[in-house]
């Protein structure tokens, strides 16, 4: 028993000897100090992408290069190493492992934001002097967590990686990461570099704390610890010491990783940094060849994954129903995306992360070449840039003297795709990944020693699982060989014919490899088979094995001859498959390139023009557009350039306003505290929402994209026109006073939270109290910012500053910001309400605190205080006909627009709704129902009253000529419901055609039939597919009532109950 | 003289000062009346220009052109107004929730998945304050229906003039309600990716489709205990489940199939085929697919919401507007539902409109929403229609009732009684007119 033990523990001393000696730790023995000192010889050398070196040495010795060069002899103490035919490069760098990190404890839920049902955790839990919010974690040092671990190394290993930037994946700021080699030895001796980048990314990871609960809250949380970090170099005694930012500080010298996860994200981080003068490395996703342009706008250097999405099963029309374009698109042009990269010019490196198996990385990178890539480039993103981004390129990255020996060598061109990677060498240890097999290949003569004395046999060794094995005739064999360890079993081969195929002798050729068929060297043996097993001595084998009466014998194969090996091409690529076009926005009904609209001038003859000036509805009247504005509205205009259309018995209006809008964001509601004013929908547009384009097919052309009503004061809003294909800058609407969303009432003090409120206020009485706070705050922080200019001029000034400090300046603090641009009429407020005592109240803190409600939005009884409104000077922007949906709309009636438009207000009609957006000329049509407005007031309520709420109306909202030529041409009377819009034009670009839109539809019809045959096609070759995935949307509401959005479509809310 | 009576009933209507509270349920109509000059949308498709009809005791007596009026008679003129038949709003948890955000006012959903026994309508609030908003767009009659995660209960057709859910009862327990399970596998949550507003977790764990089939297999098995159960003369132990489903099985009943897809409503299809029920696909916004074979199964259609997005974002932009349109010109026989939490039902004409906009015929249109939807729930023997011999539930609107541009209801009779078409927010409108002096005023 106890001889067992230590042998065992023997076993495991030898098998992790440590090669590398650490002198400052005893030795358990015998010392046995290696240099490692080897020569390489004979070998095509590629010391960095394009530096090739043949018939080269490479000298290693204590795990360095101390030589390199052609035809150098080996140094005498050095052992040489015969690598002819042998190609050696350097080894991969990963610069997004986690290798060697405790993994993050996973977040209990994420994905989804602000959680309405739940109480909040206000504050952090971590103890400690850090800073106030958990998911910054700029104080871990990946260095001091690190431990090697051999299991995961030698995977990495096998791949070609020798050297991996490791960190902590968790939180907004995560750390530093550590440099590390794969080699199998102490933690010491493998770090390359301790504190090698700072990590970020938008996803606050393991943190339970609420805020951020959205993509903007964690860019508005990046930015105010930017300048948090730089007010508190002024050591400020009122923060103590602050681990945090102090951390956050120390990194900032550091590569700056940022982990942005797809192409808007990119563009969202690379902002951020460009901001406070950082530039990024990114950590891609899969969709950046979507907008390479703007990836290549960045300037930023890039990680890539390769982790492409596998192919769906969507061979059922009933589930390939609900797979959509964009999917099937992705699907098919995710493989470009290093080419993409590549033919832009953008650095980039590639890494196995968001793997769920690194082993997949061979196969898509050469899946990568296939779809472009070039050799040269994928080498490169491998191996010196990744160095290069991390300023270690003095240590790995290229073979050079002085460098790590990190190494490898196979037995042709790298990625080859019948190249093997036989050894990877790392830190000068040999780590063998797979034997040339292979090279065995060749005739060799069989001799078996059985009782009844010597059989010889000819065996043809073809390839490390097949040989053929004759003695007069050929027999049925099997055959495998590992470079090491031989098996080979024959028998006589059976005289009857061969049985036909069945489906019982197919078999698949398992994942990756298309389907095999049993030739007659693969039937089954027959029981008596003769089985021998054995080891390769090098050219010969010895062996013991059973004959076909199971009588034991002994036997040897000899080499003859080896087989020359066929001539490896390496110029020889799989062709580049045919593939669809990348669109804009990359999502059905997008734009191909080079066919997105364009501005052209436009003359509309003959319509019934609804001017929403004083001329009033012009029957009979033209409209001409150019140069993105009107440019004349009158009878019988002409202009050689212009394109026509007849408008003969339609309706010309202005381009419908939606001043309540929640489509085209990446997130809508920061509710992680009940003051947000620094969070902004700006930072975090989503130009792919579909509902850009369906709302354009009802006339929208200019949306208010607010945040939502989860918090008493949110976020800032976003104004932008629907320019169906542009970027997310490209949305915005131009020179537009910012505003701020405002909510009061059940959804601030949470009352649909089944669990509970802790969140501050929890009544209507608090909410005001939020009000009165913030604003109080903000003048304190306004007039310590004058007192500060003041003292500062004169210090600035002073001709003698001898017992002068220069004054501090007070805490930048983005949320107070927001708050003193409201006081200072540059910001304005659109405030969700419902109930009268609550508008009364808003109005009240209003003007006790010098600022005006700009916009009561909702405002259902509006109709009740609409008096007061007026005297404040408040605009109004309600529903038609909305109501009884929860209890502070029981008293809402559709003949509130009416009556708040009597007293005196100017009233709009928003659609909070992706669906009634589309509509909208039919809700302002209601009011003439409900109350008796005329036709052109409620027209006004979805055009010129939004734009004058929204402070625009200089620009749209009507068709006076100089304004933007956003206009709308109905089929009917637009107020109708039978009436439909024609064209919509943006800027005097048409985004909608109605007869464009059915040949859009054709187009997609043929396109996801040209799909779901290429899915289809890759299933029946063997490819591995995945269940269809129905193409679910997550749509973004500010958690106010329910939404008619379809079966595919996941409310935002929705989410978070489940 | 009449043109005085319409304006007194209008004026009347809207400057009575008085709470909901006191709008009373109308009369039982006796005698005769007749309301003349209308254009008469019939609801089969016919429109009866400057037409008369005649009203006794609460039934259609005559409708046409020809129609010879009593000197003494009781005569309305409508004045080239349109007349309609009730509007029927066929698919509504009206009466069940009065604000769908507060627990309190829900009696919609019971606990449990096998409901067969559950009534809608001794649940159904006759005093619930949306009900009027709805007769104020022309909605009369309303099917009460119950929500569940699998067999819901049974729902009834009430007529929305009534004191007590007794009195409004129009068609009792006409229809059993199964919500099909979804077949359609969910994306789980999360993932590490951005973080937000992403799935990025792959799918969700088990088989959605699965499941979904167990469960139904798991219905059709109670039908087959309960069919033999309905054969005993006396059981031993009463099962009051196998009792509920006793009027379905004997086509007594109708089954509604709150279903979507294409999946869904193929396995609906089973209980037509095994059990010869009456079915009706509830929602259906994937219907267009299988029309033809709906019709080849004589299965009908609630389209539960025209106004909603498309299913997909491949999908025409318009296509929930031309589900309609693509029903009817396959045979398939459907009715359109206005299922909007917001506006509680009160847009159901113009959901109608909207498929009229869309390629169906605007009387077709009409008879979605008013004799199709009587078809569907088995009450077109009494109403649906402008025709001899039903109930005179007619709405009188002063235009297009289809758009909401044009329409204008000015009056209304259910059974043939005048109903004060006062409703919460007309009160509402009048008490701030008032203090603003608005009466009269058209705006700025």
């Amino acid at each position: 028993m106890g001889s067992i033990r230590i042998f065992c523990t023997l076993l495991i001393l030898l098998s992790t000897r440590l090669l590398l000696a650490q002198a400052t730790f005893p030795e358990n023995g015998v010392a046995d100090p290696r240099s490692g000192y080897y020569a390489l010889l004979h070998a095509t050398l590629v010391k960095e992408a394009g530096t090739i070196l043949t018939d080269a040495t490479l000298v290693i010795k204590d795990g360095r290069i101390v030589a390199v060069g052609t035809g150098l002899p080996a140094p005498a103490g050095a052992v040489p190493l015969d690598c002819k035919g042998k190609f050696i490069y350097p080894s991969f760098i990963d610069l997004y492992a986690d290798y060697g990190i405790p993994s993050a404890a996973a977040a209990t839920r994420g994905g989804g934001g602000f959680d309405f049902l739940r109480p909040s955790q206000l504050e952090s839990t971590q103890k400690g002097p850090y800073g106030w919010n958990q998911a910054l974690r700029s104080d871990v040092q990946a260095h001091t967590q690190f431990a090697a671990d051999d299991a995961k190394a030698k995977a990495l290993r096998e791949l070609g990686f020798g050297a991996v930037l490791s960190h902590v994946r968790d939180g907004i700021a995560r750390g530093t990461g550590v440099a590390v080699t794969l080699a199998n030895e102490k933690e010491n001796l493998i770090i390359i570099k301790e504190k090698a980048s700072a990590h970020y990314s938008f996803n606050k990871g393991s943190s339970q704390q609420s805020y951020p609960s959205s993509m903007m809250g964690s860019i508005a949380l990046l930015r105010q610890t930017f300048l948090d970090a730089q007010w508190y170099k002024t050591q400020p005694a009122e923060e103590g010491l602050n681990l945090t930012l102090k951390s956050w500080n120390e990194n900032q010298s550091l590569p700056q990783i940022f982990e942005a996860g797809d192409k808007w994200n990119v563009l969202r981080a690379d902002r951020i940094g460009d901001e406070f003068g950082v530039q990024y490395i990114i950590k891609a996703g899969q969709t950046e060849y979507q907008r390479i342009a703007d990836m290549k706008a960045t300037k930023a250097s890039f990680i890539l994954p390769l982790n492409f999405p596998a192919a769906q099963d969507v061979e059922d029309p009933a589930e390939a129903r609900f797979v959509a374009l964009n999917d099937m698109k992705h699907w098919e042009l995710a493989p470009t995306g290093p080419a993409a990269f590549e033919k832009a010019g953008i650095p980039f490196c590639l890494t196995t992360a968001d793997l769920s198996n690194v082993s997949a990385f061979t196969r898509n990178l050469q899946k990568a070449r296939e779809y472009g890539l070039s050799d040269a480039a994928a080498l490169e993103a491998l191996t010196r840039t990744p160095a290069r981004m991390l300023g270690i390129d003095d240590k790995v990255g290229s073979l050079e003297v002085g460098k790590l020996a990190n190494f490898l060598v196979t037995n042709g061109p790298l990625f080859n795709e019948k190249t093997l990677l036989l050894q990877n060498w790392i830190q000068g240890i040999k780590y063998t990944i797979k034997e040339d097999a292979a090279a065995a290949n060749g005739s060799y003569q069989l001799i078996v020693n059985t009782a009844s004395g010597k059989e010889t046999y000819q065996l043809e060794m073809k390839s490390t699982s097949s040989a053929t094995v004759y003695a007069k005739d050929t027999l049925l064999s099997k055959f495998s060989f590992d470079g090491k360890q031989v098996k080979i079993s024959f028998a006589p081969a059976p005289v009857r014919q061969r049985p036909a195929m069945s489906d019982s002798t197919r078999r698949s050729g398992g994942p990756g490899g298309p389907a095999r068929f049993m030739g007659a060297m693969e039937q089954p043996l027959p029981a008596s088979a003769t089985r021998l097993s054995g080891i390769s001595n090098g050219t010969e084998w010895n062996g013991v094995g059973t004959d076909s009466l199971g009588n034991p014998l002994t036997w040897t194969a000899t080499l003859v001859k080896l087989s020359t090996a066929p001539a490896m091409d390496s110029a020889k690529k799989k062709e580049m498959p045919s593939l669809g076009n990348v669109i804009y926005p990359f999502v059905a009904f997008g734009w191909d390139q080079g066919n997105q609209p364009k501005l052209e001038t436009i003359l509309i003859r003959n319509a019934t023009v609804w001017t929403n000036e004083s001329e009033g509805v012009l029957k009979e009247t033209d409209v001409l557009l150019k140069g993105g504005k009107i440019a004349a509205v009158g009878k019988n205009l002409a202009d050689p350039t212009a394109r026509v259309i007849d408008g003969t018995g339609k309706h010309v209006t202005p381009g419908i306003i939606d001043e309540h809008s929640h489509i085209a964001a990446a997130s809508i509601n920061e509710g992680g505290q009940s003051v947000t004013s620094e969070v902004r929908i700006a930072d975090n547009l989503n130009p792919d929402d579909i509902n850009i384009y369906r709302q354009l097919s009802g006339g929208v052309t200019t949306s208010h994209i607010l945040h939502g009503s989860a918090n008493t004061i949110g976020g800032q809003t976003q104004l932008i026109k629907l320019r169906w294909g542009a970027g997310d800058e490209e949305l915005k609407f131009m020179g537009w006073p910012g505003q701020i969303k405002f909510a009061l009432g059940e959804n601030v003090k949470r009352s649909s939270s089944p669990l509970g409120n802790n969140r501050y206020p929890d009544t209507r009485m608090g909410v005001e109290q939020i009000l009165v706070d913030a604003f109080t705050r903000a003048k304190d922080y306004q007039r310590a910012w004058a007192t500060y200019e003041t003292d500062r001029k004169a210090f600035e000034t002073a001709k003698n500053k001898k017992g002068l400090t220069a004054p501090l300046a007070p805490r930048r603090d983005l949320e107070l910001d927001a708050l003193v641009e409201i006081l200072e009429k540059k910001r304005f407020i659109t405030c969700h309400s419902y109930v009268q005592s609550e508008i009364n109240s808003a109005m009240e803190v209003a003007n006790r605190m010098g600022y005006t409600v700009n916009t009561f939005t909702h405002i259902l009884e509006g109709y009740k205080v609409a008096d007061k409104m007026k005297e404040h000077g408040s605009f109004a922007s309600t529903f038609s006909d909305w109501w009884a949906y929860k209890m502070e709309v029981e008293d809402a009636i559709p003949y509130n627009a009416a009556i708040m438009q009597k007293v005196g207000l100017t009233v709009a009609i928003n659609s909070d709704d992706a669906e009634m957006a589309r509509r909208l000329n039919q809700e302002a049509a209601k009011i003439v129902k409900y109350g008796g407005v005329t036709e052109e007031q409620a027209l006004k309520m979805v055009t010129l009253n939004p734009a004058i709420m929204l402070h625009v109306d200089d620009k749209v909202g009507s068709l006076r000529v100089g304004k933007d030529a956003d206009v709308v041409l109905w089929s009917d009377h637009p107020l109708s419901i039978y009436a439909k819009s024609l064209y919509t034009i943006v800027d005097g670009t048409v985004y909608f055609d109605r007869v464009h839109d059915e040949q859009l539809q054709q187009q997609i019809e043929v396109e996801r039939l040209r799909l779901v045959r290429k899915m289809n096609g890759e299933k029946r070759a063997g490819a591995p597919t995945i269940p269809a995935q129905p193409s679910y949307q997550l749509m973004h509401t500010c958690h106010d009532h329910g939404h008619s959005h379809g079966l595919l479509v996941i409310d935002n809310d929705e989410t978070i109950q489940k | 003289m009449q043109k005085i009576f319409l304006t007194i009933t209008l004026v009347f209507s809207l400057a009575a000062i008085r709470a909901q509270e006191t709008v009373l349920p109308a009369k039982e109509q006796k005698g005769s009346y007749y309301l003349t000059n209308a254009t008469i949308h019939v609801g089969n498709g016919q429109v009866i220009s400057k037409g008369t009809i005649k009203v006794t005791n609460g039934k259609i007596e005559a409708v046409g052109n020809n129609i010879s009026i009593p000197i003494e008679a009781a005569v309305t003129d409508l004045q080239g107004q349109d007349l309609y038949p009730g509007l029927i709003l066929p698919n509504s948890s009206l009466g069940l929730v009065e604000i769908s955000a507060v627990r309190a006012t829900q009696d919609v959903r019971e606990i449990g998945e096998l409901n067969p026994s559950v009534r809608s309508i001794v649940a159904y609030n006759s005093d619930s304050k949306v009900i009027n908003t709805l007769r104020s767009n022309g909605i009369l009659l309303a099917n009460v229906v119950p929500q569940g995660n699998f067999v819901a209960g049974s729902s009834s057709v009430v007529q929305l003039d009534a004191w007590n859910w007794e009195d409004a009862a129009y068609s009792t327990d006409a229809g059993m309600h199964v919500y099909m399970p979804s077949l359609l596998p969910r994306p789980s949550m999360g993932g590490r990716g951005g973080g937000f507003g992403g799935f990025g977790g792959g799918p969700a764990a088990g088989d959605p489709v699965k499941e979904g089939l167990e469960k139904i297999e798991g219905l059709k098995t109670f039908f087959r205990e309960a069919r033999v159960y309905h054969q005993i003369a006396s059981p031993a132990k009463t099962n009051l489940k196998f009792e509920a489903v006793r009027a379905l099985l004997e086509k007594k009943q109708r089954l509604y199939v709150h279903a979507n897809t294409v999946r869904q409503i193929l396995v609906a299809l089973d209980f037509v085929k095994e059990f010869d029920v009456d079915m009706v696909i509830v929602g259906g916004s994937e219907s267009y697919q299988v029309a033809d074979l709906l019709r080849q199964h004589r299965v009908s259609v609630i389209l539960q919401q025209p106004h909603s997005l498309p299913t997909a974002t491949d999908d025409d932009v318009d296509q929930p507007y031309k589900t309609a349109a693509q029903l009817q010109k396959a045979g398939v026989l459907f009715a359109i539902s206005d299922d909007d939490s917001q506006t509680r039902g009160r847009n159901l004409a113009f959901n109608a409109g909207t498929a009229a906009a869309y390629g169906l015929g605007k009387e077709e249109a009409l008879a979605a929403i008013t004799l199709n939807a009587a078809r569907i729930m088995g009450v077109a023997d009494k109403t649906g229609s402008i025709e001899v011999g039903k109930d005179a539930n007619l709405v009188v609107s002063n235009g297009d009732l289809l758009d909401m541009r044009s329409s204008n209801v000015t009056a209304a009779y259910i059974q043939g009684r005048k109903i004060d078409l006062t409703d919460k927010h007309k009160l509402l409108n009048d008490r701030f007119e008032q203090k603003y002096e608005l009466k009269g005023k058209k705006g700025f």
